[in-house]
């Protein structure tokens, strides 16, 4: 998975503390279907965004991305979108969690970095780099060990298949 | 000299090693929680990696959020749930929310529960290492009775004094979000400590402990002391237990001092929980709803502070007054207290113990215009049903004087 990243990818511009409830919301997730789930992602923030989003795009915001509820829909629905990485100043807790035993990609970037993005900018993703091709910026990308393991494996269950969960242990989440 | 944070010494206890602030651990779980929502995503991913659970008396599985059904969707997820569960040989469990039931029946101190739900802090209340996941971590939970954790770091909050009249848990954890923000505990642990916290019982610990979760913070913990052996008895469970405290060297990335004495009555105004205000500050703001409920504030001791002030009198005309108590014990004890009989006639609407109004599936969902005093902890937009609807959320206090004046009200009139 690492290194197949998609380019020219539309990105979706957010602001501070998106929280679970708005990228899943609680009425409209009784389902144990993805494809369901990425019929609502946004689905009253931002309703446009599940008849647009596509393969590979990108979605990027402020502090606090993913904070509220445990509920994994979030994830989930982000996945279903196709959504290739989120990116932003910094992520809530079990979020981050969630999507490392997932496999999303989530990237921490600098405020600045972020705060010059526009929806319409050019932006290429590597594995080395975020470029902003439109203002001419980048900032490194840097994946945890414990993300790129299991982002290798396919996710946390997939990894579970063939490993025991101790192995995990030589890896870091820092 | 020993150094270690109650947080570090609980999870070097459930990892067979001693572990440090940032190491990564695979830890053994004592209890893993799920619910109607968490527990049906976990179904699948648990078939992929196993075929028995760990052991299932460890295994607790509650119908709490959408309870009973309010659509076929949820009606199709408990039988997903109920036949997951009887293959499994696990109880399922409908006595009220998660949180306030295994704090009543199942969690006992020091010990690690893994939650698939992030209001699992609130067992933290017990001296428990109490801490929310997803549903994915769950099905691993349940496959193994592990779970991958990073040692985290810990913010020392002391609480020092005592609290006025009209001045209750709620308005402390309240204040303290708004000095930290809703990302300022973002990975570690918050520990309770000062002179005050031995004196708050644990149903009060349990609300400070939930609304931890709403600072982002891995968990909340008030180490377990001769009133957690109180609860405990009360509870008729008591086993004896370990004082754990963390050392007197111990690091702290932070710790922050509140002299309780100086809070006063405390809103969390829309949409967010660090958007706090004084009652005073926003006194006479018109509301149309009341919700009396959840995790955080509908034990059988808030609905007490709600009766005595609400008792005799009579809600505002039109108010939506909704209670729905935490538990099926508390609904009980509401019950023989007469209580419920006496919210009834003020024409509250008494819900079954549960979730209920607080997530927006059911029993309380609100409309564009609403204006919703709600004791629970998450007012974020959308939350309780339409995005334009605006919720407050205050101590049980405020709610119930909001309910008589149909306006933001201080309760310390009505003390």
């Amino acid at each position: 998975m690492i290194g197949d990243y998609v380019s020219s990818p539309r990105i979706w511009k957010f602001g501070n503390s998106i929280n679970t409830d708005l990228i899943t919301p609680g009425r409209y997730n009784m389902t144990t279907d993805w494809k369901e789930l990425g019929k609502i992602t946004f689905i009253e923030h931002r309703p446009e965004y599940s008849k647009q989003v596509k393969p590979g795009d990108i979605i990027v915001a402020g502090r606090n991305f993913g904070c509220g509820s445990s509920r994994e829909t979030a994830v989930y629905a982000l996945i279903a979108n196709g959504v290739q990485a989120v990116i932003a100043k910094s992520f809530a807790r079990i979020f981050y969690r969630n999507c490392i035993n997932n496999g999303l990609l989530l990237l921490a970037a600098p405020s600045d970095f972020i705060d010059k993005m526009d929806e319409t900018d050019e932006v290429e993703l590597t594995s080395a780099s975020i470029i902003n091709k439109t203002h001419n910026i980048s900032t490194p990308v840097n994946i945890p060990p414990l993300m790129k393991r299991l982002r290798e494996a396919g996710g946390i269950i997939s990894f579970l298949k063939t490993h025991k969960i101790e192995e995990l242990e030589s890896s870091s989440v820092n | 000299m020993p150094n270690q944070t109650l947080a570090e010494k609980i999870l070097s206890a459930h990892a067979g090693r001693d572990l440090s602030i940032g190491d990564l651990a695979v830890i053994d779980v004592d209890y893993v929680l799920a619910h109607d929502t968490t527990c049906a995503w976990a179904i699948e991913p648990f078939h992929q990696i196993a075929t028995k659970v760990f052991d299932p008396s460890r295994i607790f599985i509650f119908f709490d959020h959408a309870y009973p059904a309010p659509s076929v969707q949820a009606a199709q997820l408990h039988t997903k749930i109920r036949k997951f569960a009887s293959e499994q040989g696990i109880p399922i469990i409908t006595d009220g929310v998660c949180h306030q039931v295994m704090a009543e029946r199942f969690t006992y101190p020091n010990t690690f529960l893994l939650g698939a739900d992030s209001h699992t802090p609130t067992g933290g209340g017990i001296g428990a290492m109490c801490v929310g996941f997803g549903s994915t971590d769950a099905a691993v939970g349940m496959a193994t009775g592990k779970v991958w954790t990073r040692v985290p770091e810990t913010v020392r909050i002391n609480l020092e004094g005592s609290l006025a009249g009209g001045v209750y848990p709620k308005d402390v954890i309240l204040s303290i979000a708004k000095d930290l923000s809703s990302e300022g505990a973002n990975y570690k642990v918050v520990e309770f400590g000062g002179s005050a916290i031995e004196h708050f019982d644990v149903p009060s610990r349990l609300t400070l402990c939930n609304m931890c979760a709403e600072i982002g913070s891995k968990t909340g913990i008030v180490p377990a002391d001769a009133q957690t052996a109180a609860y405990l008895k009360r509870q008729k469970r008591y086993k004896p237990f370990k004082e754990i405290r963390s050392d007197a060297n111990a690091q702290f990335s932070d710790t922050r001092t509140y002299d309780i004495s100086k809070i006063e009555p405390t809103l969390a105004c829309p949409p967010d929980i660090d958007k706090d205000v004084p009652v005073s500050e926003v006194e006479g703001t018109p509301i149309t709803q009341v919700f009396l409920g959840s995790c955080t504030n509908c034990r059988i001791e808030d609905l007490k502070v709600a009766y005595d002030i609400l008792k005799g009198k009579s809600i505002a005309p039109g108010m939506k007054l909704i209670i729905t108590p935490a538990s099926r014990e508390v609904y009980e004890q509401a019950l023989t207290a007469g209580y419920i009989m006496e919210f009834s006639r003020l024409g509250a609407m008494i819900a079954p113990p549960g979730c209920g109004a607080c997530l927006g599936r059911h029993m309380g969902v609100l409309d564009d215009d609403d204006v919703c005093v709600s004791t629970s902890n998450r007012n974020f937009t959308g939350r309780m049903g339409s995005p334009k609807a605006k919720i407050s959320l205050a101590s049980p206090a405020t709610a119930a004087a909001s309910a008589i004046e149909g306006k933001i009200a201080d309760p310390r009139k009505y003390i």
